[in-house]
């Protein structure tokens, strides 16, 4: 190793330790202190009582429902993104990526507006004569906000492991005789799997973890995993409750890294 | 609209500065001493949308003192912070109960009010009431006050056929299914079921907490939504037939309703079993750098003028007595704002009630909201 090359990390590695093992160390600190500082391992066996292990299973059913639809959206639209001439697919790209410049939270409270008992959308739909919707406050709502935020992060991998895939592996396939189906299950899916795991983790992880979502969509009615850690730290005061259930989530984010550094060894899904 | 689009640039800049925000006052507090050995600086802790930007200008230009200021959003997010001491404020504007844990746990300093000459400008019925939290009048001086009440929408109520509510318990009325919006904070919640029942809203006692949480989940089915500020823009865009709000918000909700010209009206009602009567006060934190500072900024925000200026922002009502009288008649006479004395009989100031207890709280709450 040549010492300039050294010098060049280290406002990484000063970046690094300030901000995120810094951080970790003191999540790990509170999690296994008591208020006295004595060691304890109650804030992580916290996690087994019935409110919190409803609130884990339901964060984990809504991610993963968002998940599934956001695959779902993604798959098809990185295909047709994949087809399009260079001017179009760049256009499309940028369409998604152009709110990702506005605070996820602004975006998301404009959604509380849109979807309100007397908000955009139902005046819309009353002008048009049409029943009005009412999504807000409910799992749907959270299931809407979670799909519209982490979309883009589904679409970016899938896309750009999709872009790599050589034509002429495809019109092969074809030449042989396979079916669009089997091409696709046999051909398409595999070659663009890391991208998908990698879009699989880039939203399930976030969605796991929400509490913003659930709390402007869901009208706070609905507890999720999230919204118990961020009640703990800010109106119980109770940061060592907080940080060991912070450590039993980050469990999920472990195996979804495990995931990714299976699959996705050359980091071929990553988004950007 | 102002309020909203400046709650939204708050949050946004609290989010953007949550990282960054810290590690840069703790640098700077350390460059700020004056030639004069007096320090220039002031670090000011307070609530969201809690003070006319203007009486901070003033208040540097006056002094020369220049003031760091800083937010928080509740009570429990601030006490953190104060107790880790990672930033030391000069002057913080807790609430009642929040007041006493500190003082219990030795937080505060002793107020010197030699250095106050204004604090004879607030009301003395507040610094009576200041007793129930600060027995010797020592460490706060009160800056705000209010109610806990119930807002309703006289229309909405009218084509459900439901007759204006005088009492928590009409927040248990069937026919306002979806329609009632509630407060999403535990003590505020808990008090709204304690009351109904008639028990104190302070109290410890496992079989009235269970009671209440029990009410809670019971009415949950009812509740549209559980918010802290939205209550006021939700109830002004006609989302909700009722809401559990804040009295200091109702200036602001009435010229909100007659400035867009809607076709209902709100009105608010202090509940018969009685509400929750509270006070914000300033204090200063033990490890406070510039304590002379933090008395020359209270003594500053005790004059009526500028306290008149704040309550003109803020509309929650101002325990200044010489402010006070600075008001229109017709604002003096608002019931809502200022109601009468004998109509608080029955309410309460909430006190500490130990970590212990306040983590039953925090249990049954989560139990509640997880039903």
């Amino acid at each position: 190793m040549n010492n300039s090359k050294r010098l060049l990390a280290g406002p990484y590695l000063l970046w690094m330790t300030g901000f995120i093992i810094i951080p970790l160390i003191l999540i790990l600190y509170y999690g296994l202190t008591d208020r006295n500082g004595a060691f304890t391992l109650a804030n992580i066996t916290a996690i087994s009582t019935p409110e919190h292990m409803k609130a884990l299973w339901l964060s984990l059913v809504l991610s993963f429902v968002s998940t599934v639809i956001c695959l779902v959206l993604a798959y098809p639209l990185a295909m047709i993104l994949r087809h399009r001439g260079v001017g179009q697919k760049s256009f499309i790209v940028f369409i998604f990526i152009l709110p990702m410049w506005m605070n996820f939270l602004l975006r998301t409270l404009a959604w509380q507006t849109l979807l309100e008992k007397n908000g955009v959308i139902n005046g819309i739909l009353t002008m048009l004569h049409l029943p009005s919707q009412s999504l807000i406050n409910t799992p749907g709502a959270i299931i809407f906000g979670m799909v519209y935020n982490f979309l883009p992060f589904m679409v970016l991998p899938v896309y750009n492991v999709l872009c790599k895939i050589d034509d002429n592996t495809i019109n092969a396939a074809r030449d042989l005789g396979a079916s669009p189906f089997q091409t696709l299950i046999r051909i398409w899916l595999p070659l663009s799997f890391p991208g998908i795991v990698s879009g699989i983790t880039m939203v399930f992880v976030p969605a796991l973890t929400t509490f913003v979502i659930s709390n402007l969509l869901g009208g706070s009615k609905i507890l999720l995993i999230g919204n118990v850690i961020e009640q703990e730290f800010m109106k119980g005061s109770n940061w060592h409750q907080g940080s060991g259930l912070s450590l039993v989530l980050m469990i999920f984010i472990l195996i979804s890294m495990a995931l990714i550094a299976k699959y996705d060894k050359n980091g071929e899904g990553s988004a950007f | 609209m102002r309020k909203r689009m400046i709650a939204l640039s708050i949050v946004a800049v609290t989010a953007a500065f949550a990282l960054g925000g810290c590690g840069k006052t703790a640098s700077s507090q350390e460059s700020g001493s004056g030639a004069d050995g007096g320090s220039r600086e002031l670090y000011v802790y307070n609530w969201g949308e809690y003070i006319d930007e203007d009486v901070i200008t003033q208040f540097e230009e006056e002094t020369g003192i220049s003031v760091v200021y800083d937010l928080f959003e509740t009570n429990e997010e601030m006490y953190p912070i104060i107790e880790a001491g990672a930033v030391t404020y000069d002057v913080v504007c807790p609430s009642d109960y929040m007041i006493q844990k500190m003082l219990e746990n030795d937080l505060l300093a002793e107020i010197n009010f030699d250095n106050i000459p204004n604090v004879e400008q607030i009301d003395p019925d507040y610094i009576q009431m200041s007793r129930a939290f600060d027995p010797e009048n020592k460490y706060s001086v009160p800056y705000c006050w209010g109610t806990v009440g119930i807002l309703y929408n006289t229309k909405r109520l009218e084509e459900l056929g439901v007759e204006p509510p005088t009492r928590w318990a009409d927040l248990w009325d069937e026919r306002l299914s979806g329609e009632i919006l509630m407060q999403d904070s535990v003590r505020d919640a808990f008090m709204v079921a304690l009351k109904k029942d008639g028990h104190s809203m302070n109290t410890a006692d496992e079989a009235e907490l269970q009671q209440a949480k029990q009410a809670l989940i019971d009415q949950k089915p009812l509740v549209q939504a559980y918010v802290i500020d939205q209550v006021r823009d939700k109830m002004i865009g006609g989302e909700a037939a009722v809401g559990v709000i804040y009295s200091g918000e109702m200036l602001y909700v009435q010229e909100e309703v007659a400035d867009l010209g809607l076709d209902y009206t709100l009105e608010y009602v202090l509940p018969e079993e009685g509400t929750n009567l509270w006070l914000d006060s300033w204090v200063i934190p033990k490890n406070a750098a510039n304590k002379e500072n933090a008395e020359k900024w209270i003594d500053f925000l005790c004059r009526p003028e500028i306290a008149k200026a704040n309550f003109e922002y803020i509309t929650y009502p101002t325990p200044n007595k010489g402010a006070f009288e600075l008001l229109d008649e017709e604002l003096q006479n608002n019931k809502a704002v200022f109601p009468d004395k004998d109509k608080l009989v029955n309410s309460e100031v909430f006190s500490y009630l130990g970590d212990e207890t306040d983590a039953v709280y925090n249990n049954l709450w989560k139990e509640v909201k997880s039903n």
